[in-house]
């Protein structure tokens, strides 16, 4: 019988075929907990009548939302989940990693066939090692610190197939950012989105990141790439395993097949409030910005600032403007700091701080005020998400973030 | 692992009325209402539903958290909930006396979550006929909304979360378990 890949992975860790539109209570190789739904999950667990969580070692703990703490009652919360880590001994990343989707990639705590859940929406970036993994919510989560295990439907999955070779400056941010307007903002509720196609199959693992990361942003369950060299090289060194097939087959049964070219792909730009706007460039080019802000779990790598760097060459940031680089961990901090860039960034007028979510949620600094426009490789544009309601958030690649940096308006990076 | 499958028998389970559900005041919303207009992320470090609602909708919908009263109701258009996680939201407005959410659909994880914490998420792909400020009554039995004369009818929830309505969320529903069996379908 055929089987698209999450078909699979449900099957190999039920050891029984498994059907998207099963409902299966499916045992669970990692659960996340962050500052900000981490300290409900655990009131939950306890009201659950919750003693001991299942197992220690499989649960991922730190914080990054709010970071280093920024009011009493981030800093109370802090002080509970460390009591929880060191009652339950838990291994607490604290504020010292980075944000929560990156470090667990980083630390090998997901890695290809699993299934992990996070208490945060964008867990499904770790489907970028072809594990399935999807965000929850607190009580769920608190359900799965107890047992170990959760209800799953098990989704559908949406085969977005790419190819064709990416222009100059245009990346993984730009597909995503162009998919997302294809398929809709609830396009792919309850489905899973599998990315392939030549293009992706020679994608790095932070442009498979990418694009996982921001399935959510189309109501999906899950993003995931099969598993292959990249997947196997990067997981080397993280965790001990021994590289195998896992893949949908050609003829399993899909929810539906999309195809894309990237060929002719323009940088995109998804323009307030929602992501599912994604517009070509042009549209949109010379708008007003604020601040820019370059970081988070979507766009806040090595390789993302390396491409900031390429753009920005010898020329400064616009001084009339704020320009924000927050790395996404701090494995990808020192990477930046040891390749040069942290000071070339700083010289250049910007402000880079430590690893965290930074403005990206609007619950902590760099917000904006009424009226201004922020321009950001985050994942979200919500109204009022990076600060005030009646401010704008537009949402673009690394490299278009640094070209508008340098003029001061919304610039096309293949023109810098 | 392997672990040996058991069919756990579903119970058939009606959600149960509540006074609340008639007579409902209507709050209207439109499509796409994400968790950050519900509440904000600045707000999430309180965890306390009644605090929390005091900053509902705030600065989408102002007059919300001062005038929303005990029994209202919530209808949205399509992919209601979408985007952050955020358990704080259905919170949010529990706090403030909500009970049910009526959509033309809902995002997925807002939709689980609210059946956790026990507010009652009911599709209605015909909500957008319902008007802001409106009284309804929501019927259950008969699946359906009542509006101004009209029946709109509503979807059922899915069999496998019925079980934790009827267990008043998951928090008690989980209560009840001394283990989960993994695997059973
Ligand atoms: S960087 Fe932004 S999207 Fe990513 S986990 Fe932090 S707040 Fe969420």
């Amino acid at each position: 019988m055929t089987a698209t890949i999450v078909e699979k992975i449900f099957s190999r860790k039920c050891g029984s075929d498994i059907r998207a539109g099963e409902v299966v209570m499916a045992p669970l190789d990692g659960a996340m907990i962050h500052d900000i739904t981490g300290p409900l999950a655990i009131q939950k667990f306890y009201e659950m009548g919750g003693k001991k969580v299942f197992d220690p070692k499989r649960i991922i703990m730190l914080f990054d939302h709010q970071i280093p703490a920024d009011s009493i009652e981030a800093a109370n919360n802090h002080v509970y989940m460390r009591k929880f880590a060191a009652e339950q001994d838990i291994h607490n990343y604290d504020i010292n990693e980075g944000v929560c989707h990156q470090v667990t990639l980083e630390k090998g705590r997901a890695a290809p066939g699993e299934i992990v859940v996070g208490a945060d929406s964008h867990t499904c970036m770790y489907g970028a090692t072809g594990a399935f993994a999807t965000g929850i919510g607190s009580t769920d989560m608190g359900f799965a610190l107890k047992f170990g295990s959760l209800y799953f439907k098990v989704p559908e999955t949406i085969r977005a197939e790419v190819s064709g070779r990416f222009p100059k400056r245009v990346g993984a941010k730009d597909l995503i950012l162009s998919i997302a307007a294809d398929i809709g903002a609830d396009g792919a509720t309850y489905k899973a989105i599998e990315f392939t196609g030549k293009t992706v199959r020679k994608l790095d693992m932070p442009g498979r990141m990418t694009l996982c990361n921001m399935a959510i942003e189309m109501g999906g369950k899950a993003g995931i790439v099969a598993p292959d060299k990249i997947t196997w090289e990067y997981m080397k060194g993280r965790r001990k395993m021994k590289p195998f097939e896992l893949d949908s087959d050609e003829d399993a049964k899909f929810a539906e097949k999309r195809s894309y070219d990237v060929s002719d792909l323009e940088p995109q730009v998804a323009v307030p409030h929602n992501v599912d706007t994604g517009v070509p460039i042009s549209k949109v080019e010379g708008t007003h910005i604020d601040q820019v802000f370059i970081g988070s779990c979507t766009n806040g790598r090595f390789e993302d600032l390396a491409e900031v760097a390429e753009v920005l060459g010898k020329k400064k940031f616009n001084p009339k403007i704020r320009v924000l680089i927050i790395p996404a961990s701090r494995d990808e901090y020192l990477k930046t700091l040891k390749a040069g860039l942290i000071e070339k960034f700083v010289k250049a007028g910007a402000l880079v701080e430590a690893p965290c979510c930074g403005p990206c949620m609007g619950g902590s600094f760099g917000l904006i005020a009424p009226g201004e426009v922020s321009l950001s490789t985050s994942n979200r544009n919500f109204k009022g998400r990076q600060g005030s309601t009646d401010g704008k958030v537009y949402l673009c690649s690394p490299a278009t973030a640094a070209a508008s940096a340098i003029t001061g308006e919304i610039t096309d990076p293949r023109e810098v | 692992m392997m672990a040996a499958k058991k069919t756990v028998p579903v119970k058939k389970v009606v959600i149960r009325a509540a006074p609340a559900m008639k007579n409902m005041r209507v709050w209207k919303f439109g499509d796409d209402i994400d968790t950050d207009a519900i509440i904000p992320g600045r707000f999430l470090t309180i965890n306390n539903p009644d605090e929390l609602a005091k900053h509902a909708f705030e600065g989408t919908r102002d007059e919300f958290a001062k005038k929303v009263k005990e029994g209202d109701v919530i209808v949205g258009g399509r992919n209601f909930g979408c985007g952050s996680s955020r358990e704080h939201a259905p919170l949010a407005l529990m706090g403030a006396g909500v009970k049910v959410v009526v959509a033309r659909s809902f995002a997925r994880i807002f939709f689980r979550n609210s059946i956790n914490v026990g507010l009652l998420p009911v599709v209605c792909p015909q909500a957008d006929k319902i008007a802001d400020g409106e009284r309804i009554t929501l019927n259950i039995r008969d699946g359906c909304i009542e509006a101004d004369g009209k029946k709109y009818p509503i979807e059922p929830v899915p069999v496998f979360m019925q079980g934790i309505i009827d267990a008043g969320g998951l928090v008690e529903y989980a209560k009840s378990l001394k283990e989960v069996p993994a695997c059973t379908r």
